[in-house]
């Protein structure tokens, strides 16, 4: 017998001790499939007669398209060809916005732009044929970074190049600087970065006239793919079916360009009658696909002697690439997290998303917030200089508490204690001791040592009046074989989203973790509960998915076949007789934003996120004076992300974010030529190996959450917004030199260091009064 | 209906049988030389556990075990691999019973979202059969050729050491 622990309506939290499944280590869903290699990814799948799909793309930045020609000598008969004439509907993929085209028709914006489609039953003779499609430019001026779409000495989007602006009043802002001990100013920089899934991108559509169109991928969003579909082809949606294949990664970055590619395989499929599947090569992904937005961010503080931030200007631009995609969400959440976790008594910032002639930058994980979050902690460890504080100290002496309010006037209800979470993270990094050691050692020898830290939040859910919007739906149902089986298109590609949703619902519904099933995301058979991105899924869905269990229990004791308490095999039999007399037992739950949860979107002003997830950050280097090289030596990742509903999972997310973040700081680059990535190749686009990684050692505080599933908070994207900032500030303490753009690397050091770039020192332009 | 006379005309000349081990089992297959062991692997035998990354040998999503080598096998051409045994992850598992690496893989977090799993796993296998101990920095080096991007491979190396110490792999 196992007591119910989850009668309807119980408050969450006053079970915590009697939980059974929510904070245990069960078994990953999925994971006896992937340590087989039994799991089935798109590449994986063979359809019968099917052809493989190719895209020919532009060569040049912009330019108008004046003719295509095919070699001679190849049977292009033999090929399925398909251009921009060959769309039924709408010429987009449909997102926010409706101006990205699937396929260009007489301009192009960007190298890579797909342009022509070919399909063919031999993989090799496709290859053969996309090289030997030759087109011809009227080439247009293009324009390749933040300052010079700004110049708009060429335009190449809308009226001037800005796809978005955002704007944050806070306060008397021009008052403050007059108060002002010190007005501290920096800019700061970060580049475009890979996600490099390590699974490339890949699709298979298959069409015909009495089932529609199915498309079976590599995708973090089904709907979303559904939606781009229905506006290409015109068809009803439902002759339109999306199914995800098993994910191998994502981390954003799956997030919109899928709707590209299933929209290239569908149109082949719908022109051949035959399935087509379309993989790309590590090759195309990474020249053709989207990273993560390069930004630049100034910063303008008023500080009083004793370090206290009266105020700040902060402007924060983005590089959207050459269509506007997300570019407006990220921005919306880069400039929201602009001011860190800090109190500004005043604040303006200012963001900005302008247009460049390169492929679309997209989503990311952190989305945004790594960027400003970037400058955010550099700038405050360039206050403590000035000011003559510590970093430690600066930081303390403005941490946000509860009762304030952020940027956008939001109330902090959280009972979050930086300054605790600071102290733990400093002795758990042993912080003091070793930077007073690192400080003396450094004085000889050719390696310098520093310690550097990093105090951030990160709003879990989607920005604003997002998740009221998306209104997202979730199922439960009871099964013929008195099983439960959760229906939701929120996605699995590595997080634990099956695992951990199972979880929830097996606690809610006094059930073991086994008696639950979650269906593969697939838009004939789940609901769509929004996409799996924003560290929204365990938060956001995972409550619904809580609430819609406890739906399913109820209507089982309501029929009078459960008692309140009820051993597995009883809850089984009850299920199944249910189903048996009505047919199915199935329990719907929709999101209702919290009555005290409201954004103003004509303001830009209120409670921007249902909670925020904190951490502290403390990383170690050593700086190799002999080759430049920066060496991080330990990392200590503590982290106030509410409830951890799965131990080993929870740590995978940390130390996985953190790679990615040790990565962006110092190894990943992107080499640009005209708006082309010329270094897409594992080989000289650097990620971290198993050898360049320190210990990541994570810890977590539990103080719970009342909008999450039994307390849960996000977790997915925070661990990327720390490290760059903690890795560079580390650096500086090693070196004493300041450096304000990542990726740092070894030459960028060298360079730096004997005064090749002045720019880096030269833009501390810090007036003291 | 679509034909490449180009594939047609090679099938007839290009091809020839090769034969190999593969898990413990005889197999022929037909190929052109040049064929990547990888493909082969996928589209003739039916053994997806590989993965092709990057097709040129820095990922290590396609590791499989040559003669108890480990190799990539986007590198390998199939003439290369003839009348050689190879293993691959679906010869990892003894029939319904997982492999020690395989359990502390899914015990310890080792796979999230399971595309470097197989490669990872036979490169752990790998380093096992050759240290059946190793050290931290041993396992780092042992696996430095196979990259993963989700889980910052801490959970990875704790895998590895957990399977090393209940000593599964030396049984094996």
């Amino acid at each position: 017998m196992i007591a119910c622990v989850a009668a309807t309506g119980l408050d969450e939290h006053s079970t915590m001790s009697k939980e059974r499944i929510v904070g245990r280590a069960v078994p990953r869903r999925e994971g006896r499939e992937k340590v087989t290699g039994q799991a089935r990814y798109v590449d994986d799948m063979v359809l019968p007669e099917m052809l493989f799909g190719g895209t020919v793309r532009s060569q040049i930045p912009r330019g108008r398209i004046k003719k295509i020609s095919f070699a001679p000598g190849l049977p292009w008969d033999e090929f399925v060809i398909v251009s921009a004439k060959d769309i039924p509907g709408k010429n987009c993929i449909a997102l926010i916005g409706e101006d990205q085209p699937c396929l260009a028709g007489e301009v192009v914006n960007h190298p890579e732009e797909p342009v022509l489609l070919l399909a063919h039953r031999d993989r090799y003779a496709l290859r053969r044929a996309i090289e030997a499609v030759a087109i011809e430019y009227d080439p247009l001026p293009a324009v390749f970074t933040i300052e010079e779409s700004e110049l708009c000495s060429e335009i190449v989007w809308g009226a001037d190049n800005i796809f978005k602006t955002y704007r944050i009043d806070k306060g008397d802002i021009d008052g403050v600087w007059s108060k002002a001990d010190y007005i501290v100013e920096g800019e700061y920089s970060t580049g475009a970065q890979e996600q490099l899934y390590i699974e490339n991108n890949g699709m298979i559509a298959a069409y015909d006239a009495e089932h529609g169109l199915t498309v079976w991928g590599s995708l973090q969003c089904p709907y979303y793919v559904h939606k781009a579909l229905i506006e290409l082809t015109n068809f009803p949606p439902e002759k339109v079916r999306v199914v995800q294949m098993e994910t191998g990664g994502a981390f954003g970055g799956k997030e919109e360009y899928p709707s590209m590619i299933a929209a290239h395989a569908a149109l082949l499929a719908i022109k051949s009658g035959r399935p087509v599947k379309i993989i790309y090569d590590r090759a195309e992904d990474m020249a053709a696909t989207t990273k993560r937005h390069p930004s630049r961010t100034r910063h303008r503080t008023a500080v009083t002697k004793d370090g206290k931030i009266l105020g700040g200007e902060i402007e924060f631009t983005i590089d959207g690439g050459a269509y506007a995609t997300l570019s407006s969400v990220v921005l919306s959440r880069g400039v929201i997290h602009a001011g860190g976790a800090y109190s500004w008594p005043s604040i303006r910032i200012q963001g900005k998303a302008v247009a460049t002639n390169a492929p679309p930058h997209g989503a990311f994980r952190g989305f945004g917030a790594p960027q400003s979050l970037f400058a955010m902690e550099r700038h405050m460890d360039r206050i403590a200089r000035v000011v003559g504080l510590s970093p430690v100290e600066i930081r303390r002496r403005n941490f946000l508490k509860p009762g304030e309010a952020t940027t956008t006037e939001q109330i902090l209800r959280e009972p979050i204690n930086l300054g605790k979470l600071l102290d733990r993270a400093l002795s758990l990094s042993e912080y003091h001791s070793k930077k007073e050691r690192f400080a003396k050692e450094n004085e000889a020898g050719t390696t310098k040592k520093g310690m550097g830290i990093a105090a951030f939040l990160h709003g879990a859910g989607f920005t604003g009046s997002g998740e009221r919007y998306l209104s997202s739906v979730v199922g439960v149902e009871g099964c013929a074989d008195g099983g439960v089986r959760i229906l939701v298109s929120s996605t699995e590609f590595g997080q634990g989203t099956k695992t951990v949703l199972c979880q929830i619902a097996a606690e809610a519904l006094g059930l073991g973790y086994d008696d639950v099933s979650i269906a593969q995301p697939d838009t004939t058979q789940v609901p769509n509960s929004g996409p799996t991105v924003a560290s929204r899924t365990v938060m956001v869905v995972g409550k619904l998915v809580e609430s819609a269990a406890r739906g399913v229990l109820h209507t089982l004791k309501m029929a009078g076949r459960l008692g309140d308490s009820y051993s597995v095999e009883e809850f089984r039999v009850a299920c199944r007789s249910q189903v048996a007399a009505h047919g199915q037992l199935r329990s719907w739950s929709q999101y209702e934003a919290p009555a005290d949860v409201f954004w103003d979107d004509q303001k830009y002003r209120g409670e921007a996120y249902a909670a925020y997830s904190w951490a502290v950050y403390v990383a170690e280097v050593a700086v190799d004076l002999t080759t430049y090289k920066v060496s991080v030596d330990d990392f200590v990742a503590l982290q106030e992300v509410g409830r951890v509903l799965h131990p080993v999972l929870a740590v995978g997310q940390i130390a996985g974010g953190v790679a990615q973040g040790i990565g962006f700081a110092l190894y990943e680059k992107v080499i640009w030529q005209k708006g082309r990535m010329q270094n897409n190749q594992m080989t000289n686009y650097i990620m971290p190996t198993s050898s360049d990684l320190p210990p990541i050692r994570v810890f977590f505080e539990e103080l719970g959450n009342v909008h999450g599933a039994f307390g849960a908070k996000g977790i997915g994207e925070l661990p990327m917004d720390g490290p760059a900032p903690a890795i560079l500030n580390a650096i500086e303490d090693a070196l004493g030199f300041s450096f304000a753009s990542i990726p740092l690397l070894p030459e960028d050091i060298f360079e730096g260091l004997t005064g090749r770039a002045l720019a880096c020192e030269s833009d501390i332009t810090s007036a003291v009064r | 209906m679509i034909h490449s006379s180009m594939s047609r005309s090679s099938e007839i000349h290009g091809r020839s049988e090769i034969s190999l081990t593969v898990n413990g089992a005889p197999r022929t297959v037909r190929a052109f030389p040049m064929e990547r062991l990888l493909d082969v692997l996928r589209d003739q035998l039916g053994l997806t556990g590989a993965k092709e990354g990057c097709g040129e040998g820095e990922c290590g999503s396609c590791s499989v075990l040559i003669d108890g080598t480990l190799v990539n096998s986007c590198l390998v051409p199939i003439l290369q691999a003839a009348d050689t045994s190879v293993v691959t992850i679906e010869g990892i598992a003894a029939g319904e019973r997982l492999h020690g690496l395989q359990k502390a893989f899914l015990e310890c977090g080792g796979a999230q979202c399971g595309i470097c799993t197989p490669g990872m796993i036979l490169a752990s296998s790998h380093l096992l059969s050759k240290k059946p101990v190793p050290t931290l920095d041993e396992i780092k080096e042992g696996l430095s050729g196979n990259l993963c991007r989700c889980t910052g491979y801490i959970q990875i190396f704790e895998a590895v050491a957990r399977a090393a110490r209940q000593g599964e792999a030396s049984s094996q």
